[in-house]
This record gives C-alpha cells, structure tokens and sequence, in this order.
C-alpha cells in the first residue's frame, strides 16, 4: 500500500468575527485508501500531539448523503471529482507532495463559524419560505388514489436527490444558490401534490432566497458541474418558467380570516 | 413597492428583464444587420434604404428611443446584478477553479461595457458624424445623404474596419453567452431543443453577418461609386 | 421500577382503537400552552416534533447537526415496509406482524408490533401526500420490492436513498411549522442532560456548539429521539455524531435501559482499509439478490487473484449451508457465516477480514448494462471508496454494526420510566425484539413519530397542568446544569496526552471482539475487566484542546465518548446475563448444529437496567413477554 506525504494550507478561523488566514501544515504517511476527510483525522492527530488545536471541518454521515461535508478543496467544490462529496473523495486521487488548498464554502450567505465549518442556516430559511406541500398528519388520501406517471415521479426524485451540502453556492461565482431553491421547486412541481401551492411557493422560496443575501444566477452551471448529487440546469429553467408566471399573473394569497362559524 | 418594482428587484425578475431587453436589442442587431447587405445592391439601393429610414420619422423616434430605453435598462440591471454578486461573496477564494462556465460568460459584464463603448463610437461615427465629419452629410446625385459613400469610405479605412472587428468579436462573446441565457433565463430548456448551442451559432450568424459587407470593403468588392 | 407495559386488553387487532378511544384529550385552544421539547430531527423526533406543532403544541426541537435535514435518518437506502397488499400477494396487517415478530426472534412486545404494523399503511398514504418521491410502476402506482425475512413484496422505496427521502418529508413538514412559528428550531445544540425534578422530567440542558454556551430549557414533556448507540464500536455504518448520550442520561436520571446488546451487524459493508478508517459504508442487503457469496477453499488461495481461483475451488458457503435461502440468508446468520469463514483463515483482503460478493456470473448472464441498471449507483460508490471496479472484480464486503435494537425501555404509550420522558425511535427498545428486519427502522421511526406520540403524548399532558410549567432557575434545574458544567470542566482540565478518537478507537476493538458478532462468557467477561481500566486511563489521559466555551470538536466528542465508556459496561452485563443466542445476540455457548438456540423458558424477556448511582452494579429487572398471538418457534433457514 502507498503512502503520500502532503503539503496542505488550511484556512483557520477562531470563530465568526475574527480574521483568518491559511496556515501550511505538512501531514506524513497518508494511506491512498485513505478518505480525504480520514486525511483531515490524520492531521488533527498528529495536531493534537503536538498539542495544537485540530482543524475544524463539517461532516456527519462519511457516506454522501447527510451533506454535511464542505471543502473547497484547491479551488474545486467537494474536491471536483464528478458526483461526489468529499468524504468519499479518496487520496488515491491525489499524489505524493502535493499541495493542496482547503478552504470552507465561500459566500456571504454562508459566514464562517470556525476553520472550515461555515453556518448554512440560510438554506433552511429557503425551505421554510415554503418547501413543502401543506397536509396535516391524518389527512391523506389513499397513496394509490393520485397515480403518479414514472417519468414524473423520477423527475421529482432526481430533483430531490439534493443533499443541501451548498456546494452549489460555493461553487458559483456569483455565490447564488438557485440550483439548490430550483431542485428543492422542481421536486415537489414535478408531483400533483406539488401543484395547489406551486406559484406561490415560487415566489415564496425565491423571495426567501433573495433575502438570504445569495448571488443571481448567470447560468454558468459550476453548480451543475459540483453537485454531488448530479441534479441537473433543467430544473433552474423550470423554476424561471414558474416565476414567470408567478409574477406577472398569479394574485396574491388573500390572508384574511374568515372567523369561522 | 408595487409587484412590478418587487419584481424587477428580484434576482429572477431581473434575469427575465436582462433576457428579454437582451433579446430585443439582438432583434434590432439582426434586421441592422440584414440591412446592410444592401450595400451589394450599390449606391442607389443602399441610399434609398437609407433615406427612407430617415424620413419615415414616425418610427424612427419611437425606435430610438425603445432602443435607449433597453439598453438603459439593461445595463442598469447588469450593474445591479454584478454588485449583488460581488456582494454574495465578499471574502474570495485563494484557489478557485471552475470547470463548466466559459470565459466569455464570466466576462459578460466587461464585453458588455466593453461593447457598449463600442455603440457609442459607432453612433458618433454614423449616426452622429464626429468620427469621420468630413465625410458625413455629403450628398448622393439624387440629393439624398450619402449613406452609402459614408460606409465605403469608412471601412477602407484599416483603422476603422479594426474598431469594427473588435467591436463585433466583443458582441459575439456578449451574444455567445447571452444568447443561451435567454432561453435559459425564461425557462425555455427542454431536452429535445440544444439551446446550450444556441449562443455559438447566434453570435457566428451576426459575426459573419456584420462583417461582410465591411469586409467587402476591405477587399475592394464594394467601391466608391465611379471608382 | 415500574415496568407496567400498559398494553390494552382486548383482542390484539383492537388493543390500538381502544387505547386511542380511552386516551384524555387535551382541548385544541389548550395545546398551545403545553410546551413539548424535542430531542433530535430525524424520522422520529422530526415527525413528532412536526406533528405535535400541527395539532397546536408549543415545541422545541433540537438537533446537533447544523440543519434538522442531516440527522441520520437520511442514510438509511433500502425502503420502508407497509401492509398494504398493493401486489395482491397474500400481505396484511397481521402478516407484517407476524413477520416483524419471528424476525426478532420473539423478543419484541406483540402489541407494540401489532400497532406498528397498521399504522404502517397510514405511512405510506401520509408520505405520499407530502411529496416523497417513492418508485412507481408506468401506470402510475407506487412500486414494491422484496426484502429478507419476508416472503411479500412489500418495501417502498425510492431508488438508493428512501431514508433520505423520507427525511426531506418530514423535515418540510417540520420546516413549515418552523415558518408559522410553532416550532422553536436549535441547529447545532447537543442535549447533555435530562432534568427530572419530583419524580417527572420537566427539562433539559442542552449545549449550543458554536458558542459553547449551556443552557437549560424546561417543557411539560420531553421526549428523546436520539438514534442508536452502534457508535460504541467505534466503526459503525452510524454517523460520526451518532451518540448514546441523551438515552445514557436519561438513564442516570432514572429511565430503564432494555435490551442494550441487542445490536444487529449488517452482513454487507465495505471492510476495513486500515487503521486510519473512521467509518464502514453500506452495501445494500438487494446486492444479495443477484451477487454470489464466497471464499477460497484453500487457505493458500486467499492471496490469489479471484480470477485464477476456479470454481470448484470456491466455497459458496451460504448456498452450501443455507440451500433454500443461500445468499439471501437473514442479517445476523449471513453475517456471522462471514466472521466463521474469517476465523477458518479463509478470508480475503487486507487482513484477511473479507469474503467476495461476486457478480461475475450475473453479468455474464444479464450483460453489464443490465446489471448497471440495477445497482449502478451502489456499484459507483464501491469504486469510489475501493478504488476496484466491480463489474470486473468481485467486490469485498464483510459485516459491520449497523443498528440497535437495545435502548430505553418504554411502555405502550412510549413513555419511560421516568412520566413525561418519552423516546422514539431506534433510541427506544421497543419493535424489533433482538434482530430488525430490512426496512423496518424507517416505518417504526415514523409511526412513533406521526401517528402514536401525537396520542400518547396528548393523554400524558391532559393529566398535567399548563400552568405547571417547572421555572430554569428551579433548584432541580441549577443542580443539572452544575453537573454540566462540572464534567465539562473535568474534561478540559485532564490535559493528558491522547487523544479522544484514541480512546475510542481503543473501546470499539475491544467491544468488536468480545461483545460483537459472536460472545463467549469468558469475552464478555474480559470486556467487563478492560473497560473500567480503559475509562480510567481516559479519565487520566485524555486530551481536549481548544476552549471550553467554543466551537469545540473535540470536546463534543469527549462528551459523547466519556458516556460510551460508561454505557459498555451495561451493554457486556445484558449480553452476560442472557445466556442465550438469539437474533443479533449470539452466545458461542449457546448453538445446536451451528445455529443460534434460544431459551425461551429463561429469556422471553425484555432486561431492563436500573442505574443505582456512582460506582454501583445496575440493577437488572425484567418485563416479561408475552406471545398469545404468534407461537414461539425455532427459526430455521435451512
């Protein structure tokens, strides 16, 4: 088995307010079977046994799902290699004396709390605009009784395959999340449930998306291309469509109460 | 804020504006361009076209003034949109390297000034006459302006012809991205239809357009009359 | 301690309509003065904490990732089952019962099991309403697939990632009530202590992990849904934060602890590289529908490159001892047929601890882009993480922890044994006896969440005053928090030398070889002996670095670390006592033929650990198991 000896320069940040900067570190006798994000475990290791602080960096599951992962790593979401998150991103991929730059998910949305861990409350906000489809528990009709064609059904799936890691975010270079806002849209308006609330969830999660403080989308797909999960332009171009529509010819919620019997 | 002003403030609204002022002005671009062809048909044809767009006033105002007003609004918009953007990320990254956007779609905002400079001059050249005066409101035999002797004489010159060139090479890297965005940008994207080519093929259609005749020029196919 | 299970009377079809019909209410304009807290976002705790807000409760949720969207219930993959019959294949109500029953070896709680099979079909109804996008057939109904242990077809799912799925419904549920304001939401806050004051829970203390800062919340209910302990073994398919620490203090608080070695290893996980590795991959169980298990016969052919190894030098070990069911053999048999080829030498991988799950006669017989359709994405990530590709060589798999069936004792109603603590979930004990069949961790998280605590819960806060909401400044809550903080203290201050993950690594080596696939009286007792010393040195030596009063990484981890060394010692007592094999739980002593034999004259009970206080034996009681409508059977799979 091989064995990589690396350069890494790391972005450390104490917390939220204070200045960071990169700091170098040379990290020994890595496996190549190694994860990127054992690589890190490594590091903090042989840190904590010269008694410095270890690196703090996001992650949860280590198999791709939980979207808790979240490098920049020498400038490429997740690591770049095509559908994949960095805890699965392997060190077979890199050489030996490489040097590798590790920063966190870079956008004002998105501020730093420590190291390379950063604070993706806003995506929440984005969701709770709006991302779901209003049923009470206990109110559902029979699952068979709304048929679903297949090619619809996988269509919502593949929208909300989206783990909200906000590599989308980091990668764009205008820091806008419209890929996510657009794949978490597209999921529930490619469904018959999705359809009662459709334009006014448009608006909702967009206004929220706004608010956040993210970028405009300029279509340059460095999303698409960073997504671990594949989720493709196409549902950015649905969610413009509804938008639209949205706008110019879908009336307001009429929020008044109506008291009642 | 009415609907319309929260609208165009959004991030959406403002892309669906971009897209469809963009895709006016490219309309224009491309009956402009039509246009000049014209200029094959020799001194009398090209003057004729010419004068009767001059003289048919009512249009022509109108005209002018939606094409102020698109552009204005365009890039107004633009401007909002780069300094949302530059807002959106205000630490950048030591090493950022992306992989599917192109050059000339992250350049949008600089080929857009850059081509808007480009506009200007062009207007001062022939819709103004500040560029080559001497050879501006000079008269053809039938006593309309010389349209036609204007565009010969400006495109012999090498100089000209060069400003022209970089002119149209900055508009077809505008229109390279542009022109996919619309489709994009107003939700058109469906998988049967490549719009992703349609910029390429939009901004090789103009290029070539816009440049031939000039390029006639260049070349000596089209000359001064008599000569 | 109280261990009445509060089961209705009745015949077991009607003991769910009953207890719903008997059950206090609490009156709708009322609700919103009941404060409910929430420990955890995932299947359960989310449902829940989604639930409880639409009917009109004030609640608190909180979870220890940064958004409730992570908890771990998302990386469950196979499906969720439901008795709904949709493939007119012989399913029901009463066979998902039964099924569920046999499948944990007769060690769950028939009428628990039986509620959970009929509100399995209401699951379904309610996930599809709120837009999962579940598999569907062309003509627009919702797909099924088979899963082990059952002879119907009746798993939902939605490709590789239904726990995924599942969790997006319930986080959106949770998310619009977050927008009304019904739901309080604490991203990244780790609950560190539960307060019981007067006998019932009235609160929690709870840390938020980006300042540091403790503090303490107080509701009219509590209820943990906090996930499983399979993290003890250090390598687990478990998230890294997955901890025992809420279920563990409830403990020390006075809430009974069932069953805690009841632990299922899933046969079909990505094996161990080195040392360095931090977790263990699933493959999904479906791989086993068309892959073929084996292992050279010879010790000298473990080296040898699968392709020079011929196949009548192969043993096809699970079609050769398990003829009627071979590769589709359950969990806990599959997986300890895995660990015996192992121990016989004849394993293959780095350190020989790995047996082939080969495709190579599938591809030849379907073609690889047949195979490619199927399992592409799972054979995507074994190339990922393996660096091999699978279509060409066979892929190395051999078992891992993978979930818990042990945890908090509840009763009917899910409450503790502690009033006003309750707990869903993989943390509770309650459905799957002492093995869990595939996809069925997903229907209890969501039926406890969605369709029973909004009951339960209702009739415990009916007999409670709203006004009697306790105050954070009571002296019940000052005491909790000062032992809070007292063992933050005491872990920043050891300063030794090693480091938390050391330590950790250290207790789930050892727990692996004496409490894991396979436990013998004298491992068990060797455990028993090496873990106080283990905590001890912790205790002397351990090191967290950083500030107290930050983001602290490693002082999260020291605190979840600290409580495992404790909770070990509980899981090798249970696993000590019972002397029997049964499900997840093999006693080498106790076997016939090879196979796991039961004792159901001394062992038809659930255990449940009473903590005594510092440095005192637990006590153990019991809660007897009663089967009058499934009879107590051998399980055989030959």
């Amino acid at each position: 088995m091989s064995t990589l000896n690396l350069t890494l320069h790391i972005w450390r940040q104490a917390d939220r307010k204070a200045a960071g900067k990169l700091v170098t570190y040379k990290v020994k006798n890595v496996s190549t079977h190694a994860s990127f994000l054992e690589m890190l475990d490594i590091l903090n290791e042989q840190l904590i046994e010269k008694g410095e602080e270890p690196v703090a960096f996001d992650h949860d599951c280590r198999e791709g799902i939980c979207g808790m992962c979240s490098l920049m790593i020498n400038g490429r979401a997740h690591g770049g290699q095509r559908a994949t998150t960095v805890c699965q991103l392997h060190m077979r991929l890199f050489k030996d004396g490489d040097e590798i730059y590790i920063e966190p998910w870079r956008a004002y949305a998105f501020p730093v709390i420590k190291d390379l861990c950063v604070d993706r409350s806003a995506l929440d906000k984005i969701v709770t605009a709006g991302g779901y489809i209003s049923v009470n528990v206990g109110s559902a009709p029979d699952a068979n009784d709304v048929l679903i064609p297949k090619e619809y059904a996988d269509r919502a799936f593949e929208a909300a395959a989206c783990i909200g890691c906000g590599a989308c975010v980091a990668a764009c270079p205008n820091g806008s999340a419209m890929l996510y806002t657009a794949a978490k849209l597209a999921h529930l308006h490619n469904l018959p449930q999705g359809q009662p609330e459709r334009l006014h969830r448009t608006k909702a999660m967009v206004s929220a998306m706004d608010a956040a403080g993210f970028g405009n989308c300029s279509n340059h797909y460095e999303c698409e291309a960073a997504c671990p999960k594949d989720i493709s332009r196409e549902v950015m171009a649905l969610v413009n469509r509804d938008y639209a529509k949205a706008a110019w010819v879908h009336r307001d919620r009429d929020d008044k109460g109506d008291g009642g019997g | 804020m009415s609907w319309f002003g929260r609208y165009l403030r959004s991030s959406i609204g403002a892309k669906h504006a971009m897209a469809v002022t963009g895709l006016l002005l490219l309309l224009f671009a491309i009956v402009h361009m039509l246009g000049h062809f014209q200029m094959f048909g020799g001194q009398d044809m090209y003057n004729k076209y010419a004068h009767f767009l001059q003289n048919l006033w009512e249009v022509k105002w109108p005209v002018r003034a939606g094409l102020i007003a698109l552009t204005v609004i365009h890039i107004v918009l633009a401007i909002g949109l780069v300094a949302k953007n530059r807002a959106a990320r205000p630490v950048s990254y030591a090493v950022y390297r992306p992989v599917m956007s192109s050059a000339t779609g992250r350049a949008m905002a600089f080929t857009g000034l850059a081509v808007f400079a480009f506009l200007a001059f062009h207007i001062l050249h022939f819709t103004v006459g500040m560029v080559q005066a001497d050879y501006f409101h000079t008269l053809d035999p039938k006593g309309r302006y010389d349209a036609y002797s204007m565009f010969v004489r400006g495109f012999q010159n090498p100089a000209i012809y060069g400003v022209y060139l970089a002119g149209m090479v900055l508009l077809a890297m505008h229109l390279g991205h542009g022109a996919s965005s619309w489709f994009q940008s107003l939700g058109w994207r469906h998988p049967k239809y490549p719009i992703d080519r349609i910029g390429t093929a939009v901004s090789v259609f103009l290029f070539v357009g816009y440049m031939i005749p000039p390029t006639a020029v260049l070349v000596g196919i089209i000359k001064l009359p008599g000569a | 301690m109280n261990l009445d299970a509060r089961i209705p009377d009745g015949p077991i079809e009607q003991k769910w309509s009953k207890a719903k019909f008997d059950m206090r209410l609490v009156n709708p304009a009322n609700k919103r003065k009941y404060k409910v807290i929430v420990i955890g976002s995932g299947l359960a705790g989310g449902a829940a904490a989604a639930t409880l807000a639409e009917l009109g409760y004030d609640v608190a949720c909180f979870c220890f990732q940064d958004s409730p969207r992570r908890a771990h219930s998302i990386a469950a993959q196979g499906g969720i089952n439901a008795a709904k019959n949709y493939q007119n294949d012989g399913d029901s109500v009463h066979r998902l019962f039964y099924d569920t029953v046999k499948g944990g070896d007769f060690r769950a709680r028939e009428g628990n099991v039986h509620r959970l099979a009929e509100v399995s079909v209401d699951i379904i109804d309610q996930c599809a309403a709120m837009g999962v996008p579940f598999a569907r057939e062309y003509g627009g109904t919702l797909a099924n697939r088979s899963f082990g242990g059952a002879q119907v077809s009746r798993t939902f799912y939605a490709r590789g990632q239904t726990g995924q799925q599942l969790l997006l419904g319930v986080y959106s549920a949770l998310s619009r009530q977050i927008g009304i304001g019904r739901v309080t939401m604490f991203p990244r806050t780790e609950i560190l202590d539960v307060v019981v004051d007067d006998g019932r829970a009235v609160g929690v203390v709870v840390r938020d992990l980006v300042t540091g800062t403790i503090s303490s919340h107080a509701g009219h209910a509590v209820i943990l849904a906090t996930g499983g302990y399979g993290n003890v073994f250090y390598l687990s398919t478990n998230a890294k934060g997955s901890n025992v620490t809420a279920g563990f203090r409830a403990y020390k608080r006075g809430a009974g602890f069932a069953n805690p070695c009841f632990t299922q290893i899933h046969p079909t996980c990505i094996p161990v590289s080195g040392d360095y590795q931090s977790k263990l991959t699933l493959m999904s169980e479906s791989l086993r529908n068309d892959g073929r298990v084996w292992v050279p016969k010879r010790k000298e052919d473990c080296g040898k490159h699968p392709d020079k190894i011929a196949d009548e030098d192969r043993d096809y070990y699970l079609e050769r001892k398990y003829p009627s069911y071979g590769n589709l053999s359950p969990r806990d048999i599959a997986s300890r047929a895995a660990k015996e080829q192992c121990d016989d030498g004849r394993g293959v991988g780095p350190g020989g601890r790995g047996v082939y799950l080969d495709f190579r006669d599938t591809v030849k017989r379907d073609g690889e882009a047949r195979v490619r359709e199927k399992y592409g994405n799972l054979f995507d990530m074994y190339q990922r993480i393996t660096g091999e590709n699978p279509y060409r060589v066979p892929m190395r798999i051999y078992p891992a922890v993978h979930y818990t069936m042990g945890g908090v004792w509840v009763d009917y109603h899910l409450q503790t044994t502690v009033p006003g603590l309750f707990c869903l979930g993989e943390a509770n004990f309650s459905d799957h006896g002492a093995n869990r069949l595939g996809a069925s961790a997903l229907m209890q998280g969501l039926a406890d969440g969605y369709f029973i605590i909004p009951f339960t819960l209702g009739h415990y806060l009916a007999g409670v005053n709203a006004k009697d909401l306790a105050s954070t400044t009571s002296a019940a809550f000052k005491a909790t928090e000062a032992d809070v903080r007292a063992r933050q203290d005491k872990l920043m201050n050891v300063r030794g030398k090693r480091s938390v993950d050391s330590f950790h690594k250290e207790l789930g080596l050892l727990l692996w070889d004496d409490c894991g696939m396979a436990r013998t009286k004298a491992s068990l007792e060797h455990a028993l002996a090496k873990i106080p010393e283990l905590r001890e040195q912790f205790w002397k030596d351990v090191t967290v670095l950083g500030e107290r009063d930050s983001f602290n990484q490693s002082l999260e981890k020291a605190g979840r670390v600290a409580d495992f060394l404790e909770f070990a010692e509980i899981m090798c007592k249970d696993a000590l006592v019972r002397e029997e094999s049964c499900g997840g739980h093999f006693r080498v002593e106790h076997q016939q033929d090879g196979e796991a034999k039961r004792d159901d004259e001394r062992f038809a009970h659930a255990a449940v650990w009473e903590y005594t206080g510092e440095g005192k034996a637990p006590n153990r009681h019991i809660e007897p198991l009663a089967f009058e409508n499934v009879k107590l059977a051998t399980r055989s799979y030959k």
